[in-house]
């Protein structure tokens, strides 16, 4: 089987490292190998498979030795459950220096290094809530990621931004192999959170790859530093998980995306009672105004 | 060969726009002109916009204008490029500006002091890297009087805060130490970057707390940057006259000439393009008047001694005669010489924002012609000043493109070409002789009377080298 490169977008604070580790998880234990690159300053997408509470990085490792080029492989790689490879871009503390230009060299490292050896089946890519610069665009560039995943949930901020990666995937899939995969929903238990999720994906091309509730056991998980994989392979969640991991291996789907327009947007939230329609009389005036016409 | 009429050069201009795509055609029409008798000098050619893209322009950046021009020569302090290695390696001692002092020791200015930033650097700032740097400066310069901050690009990229190290560091080791954010992507040319330094030595260098008793004879020569030693062939005459030079800068300068700036009756402004932006700041804050001079060649000169001494008393002024007097016969002797071997040969200049209209007086004292002139980084203002020193016809190119400056020179056979390093060997292959204008082809100083000796002789062993004869390849000469 080739290699598959994925990158997991999405809102920050939606789940995507959590969800990643998970869907990874499940891929190792249904005998796939795969490898993890965390292309976000924090450093946390690899540590529920590691254990560990944050995977020494590429940058910090290369701003220690002098320049990357000084350091190898082994050096920034950690393999934890399941034979499952880690690296973590590194970077910055927020305010100072370029975590995009962090992610640039630590990914151009790790292809001179030859770390997306033959025997591997899949690559996933942890980025960065925010498509913030070129930096964090990296992973879907030429020859690095093909597939792209967007976690999602059913509330407002969540679909702009899966509404706004779509657009960024546009740009890249144009010029390259790059194609959207899909939508995978983490659910935070709004109402109508599937069917508008679903909806969503009508509307932008794609599909709903798998609808992930919600359960408390992902965090008893998550406490401990592990997968719900790992950690009770016999809870009900796992086989969420086990079964995202096989929609994922199946997925044949792979679409440049049509994302759509503020309005259609927002016509589909005020179709499910997310957004209150807009009164376009009210834009723009002041309290004091209105209280005038509330008078008059 | 005879000049061409307004006409004709209008003709030319629009000839070689010919081959320009529509848009490109119109951008660059408005920076192409031709002087005319009574001509409305105010827009006349439009300038300081951005280049277009394709085609070749010989302009620097803004890190070029501010570490290069205004603050590079200041030589008793350290001016760190800030970022990666070759801004600061390529543009090393490049400019010539000449300075009295030990290398190493007290002055540093054929030194580069880089922090040859690195991709860690990038991505995790270089406020760190910079703070050791300025430590380490210390250790070795302790002479130093105080260090300059010239940022590259990636320092504005990544947002480094150079502001608060250097105001730290400042604090630390009680002498200034002066962020400029020149970062090269800044501005259209070089000239913002002159602009950007100029800012930073008001904010950070001038200060009412330096304000002392004036002398009724003190004055500042600024913008002349001592290439070749021009400042130095400058200063003479001043002093001749009766002037105190208090303070010279950026050209042999030192810091604390620069503080005590605020210290003179009158500003003598050399380089209008690159400080007229301080002169006018303190004229404004400080009540001191300034004035523009040109000590390009002896008409030039006299004017200019005349203009300066009226700012003054009859004593000065009585001076200036005397001075303009003292090197009468100096001068006549090189025009006796060098004029008859040069008369009636025609120049086309490109330079940067100063040179393409101050020399043309001293080509006229030799009995030359400026037939085409132009600037890489002049604004409007410059154009203005320009076009009260051109002859009928002049043509006139801003920011030329190189395709356009050959074209020109193909249709109207200059004698000599005047323009920077990037021009010169193109008009030497092509057979034409070309001086060095920016600096002085490893010659000078070219201002003053004594330059004026130099600019002669280096124009005449220039133009009439023989090697120009020698240009026929042998199986092109006729039988």
């Amino acid at each position: 089987m080739a290699l598959r490169q994925c990158a997991i977008y999405g809102k920050g604070g939606i789940g995507k490292s959590t969800t990643t580790q998970n869907l990874v998880a499940a891929l190792a234990e249904a005998g796939k190998k795969v490898m993890i690159v965390g292309c976000d300053p924090k450093a946390d997408s690899t540590r529920l498979i590691l254990h560990s509470k944050a995977q020494t990085t590429v940058m910090h490792l290369a701003a220690e030795a002098g320049t990357v080029e000084d350091l190898e492989l082994e050096d920034v790689m950690s393999v934890g459950y399941g034979d499952v490879k880690c690296v973590e871009s590194g970077g910055p503390e927020p305010g100072v220096g370029c975590a995009g230009r962090g992610v640039i060299t630590a990914i151009n490292f790790l292809e001179e290094e030859g770390a997306y050896d033959e025997d591997l089946d899949f690559v996933f890519y942890d980025v960065l809530g925010d498509v913030v610069c070129g930096g964090f665009a990296m992973p879907i560039r030429e020859n690095k990621a093909q597939e792209i995943y967007i976690v999602c949930s059913g509330e407002m901020m969540a679909m702009y931004a899966a509404n706004n990666i779509a657009k960024g995937i546009v740009k890249y899939a144009s010029s390259g192999s790059v194609r959207l995969a899909g939508l995978i929903c983490n659910s935070r238990n709004t109402d109508r959170e599937d069917e508008l999720i679903e909806a969503l994906a009508a509307k932008i091309g794609t599909q709903m790859v798998h609808f992930v509730p919600r359960d408390n056991v992902v965090q008893h998980a998550e406490i401990r530093r592990m997968t719900v994989i790992e950690f009770d392979p016999k809870a009900k969640q796992a086989d969420e998980y086990r079964a995202l991991a096989q929609k994922v291996i199946d997925n044949k789907m792979f679409v440049i995306p049509e994302p759509c327009s503020m309005d259609e947007l927002e016509e589909l939230l005020m179709e499910f009672g997310i957004m209150e329609v807009e009164d376009e009389t009210i834009v723009g005036k002041t309290a004091e105004e209105l209280a005038a016409e509330a008078t008059a | 060969m005879t000049s061409l009429n307004v006409e004709e050069t209008k003709a030319l201009i629009e000839e070689v726009l010919e081959v320009y795509p529509e848009k490109a055609k119109a951008d660059r029409a408005k920076h192409l002109t031709v002087a005319e008798p009574g001509q409305e000098t105010k827009g006349c050619i439009t300038s300081n916009r951005k280049a277009l893209p394709g085609v070749l322009t010989n302009r620097g950046c803004a890190y070029a204008g501010s570490k290069g021009v205004v603050w590079g020569p200041i030589k008793d302090m350290i001016h760190i490029s800030h970022g990666p290695v070759g801004c600061g390696q390529y543009s090393r001692a490049g400019r010539r500006n000449y300075y009295v002092g030990t290398t190493g020791v007290d002055s540093y200015g054929t030194m580069n002091f880089t922090s040859d930033f690195q991709e860690k650097d990038i991505v995790f700032g270089g406020d760190k890297k910079l703070e050791t740097l300025i430590d380490e400066i210390e250790t070795l310069f302790p002479l130093n009087k105080g260090i300059s901050v010239q940022s590259e690009c990636p320092i504005g990229l990544i947002g480094d805060d150079i502001e608060a190290v250097s105001k730290a560091k400042a604090a630390e080791i009680g002498k200034p130490v002066v962020p400029v954010r020149c970062e090269g992507f800044r501005g259209v040319s070089q000239s913002l970057g002159h602009h950007i330094a100029n800012d930073a030595v008001r904010d950070w260098v001038l200060s009412e707390d330096n304000k002392k008793e004036v002398g009724p004879y003190d004055v500042a020569l600024i913008a002349d940057y001592n290439i070749g030693g021009d400042a130095w062939s400058s200063r003479i005459l001043l002093e001749e006259m009766g002037l105190n030079v208090v303070t010279q800068w950026s050209g042999d300068g030192t810091l604390n000439e620069v503080k005590n700036n605020v210290n003179v009756k009158l500003n003598l402004l050399h380089c209008y393009r690159s400080m007229n932006y301080l002169a006018r700041h303190m004229e404004e804050k400080y009540d001191i008047p300034w004035v523009e001079f040109n000590f390009f060649g002896p008409t030039k000169t006299e004017e200019s001694l005349r203009k300066i001494a009226s700012f003054f008393d009859e004593t000065i002024q009585a001076n200036a005669e005397k001075v303009i007097a003292k090197y009468k016969a100096q001068t006549d002797a090189i025009i006796e010489k060098y004029r008859p071997r040069l008369e009636g040969k025609r120049v086309m200049l490109y330079v940067g924002g100063l040179r393409p209209r101050h020399t043309i007086g001293a080509y006229q004292d030799l009995g030359m012609e400026v037939i085409g002139t132009g600037y890489e980084f002049g604004h409007n203002d410059d154009y203005e000043r320009t076009m009260e020193d051109l002859q009928n016809s002049t043509l006139l190119y801003d920011d030329v493109t190189g395709y356009e400056f050959e074209e020109f020179v193909k249709a109207m056979k200059p004698d000599l070409i005047g323009g920077g390093i990037k021009e010169k060997y193109i008009f030497q292959k092509m057979g034409i002789p070309f001086r060095q204008m920016h600096s002085w082809d490893y010659s000078g100083p070219y201002h003053g009377y004594d330059g004026f000796a130099i600019f002669a002789r280096d124009m005449d062993m220039t133009l009439n080298n023989p090697c120009w004869k020698e240009m026929t390849a042998p199986w092109k000469k006729s039988a």
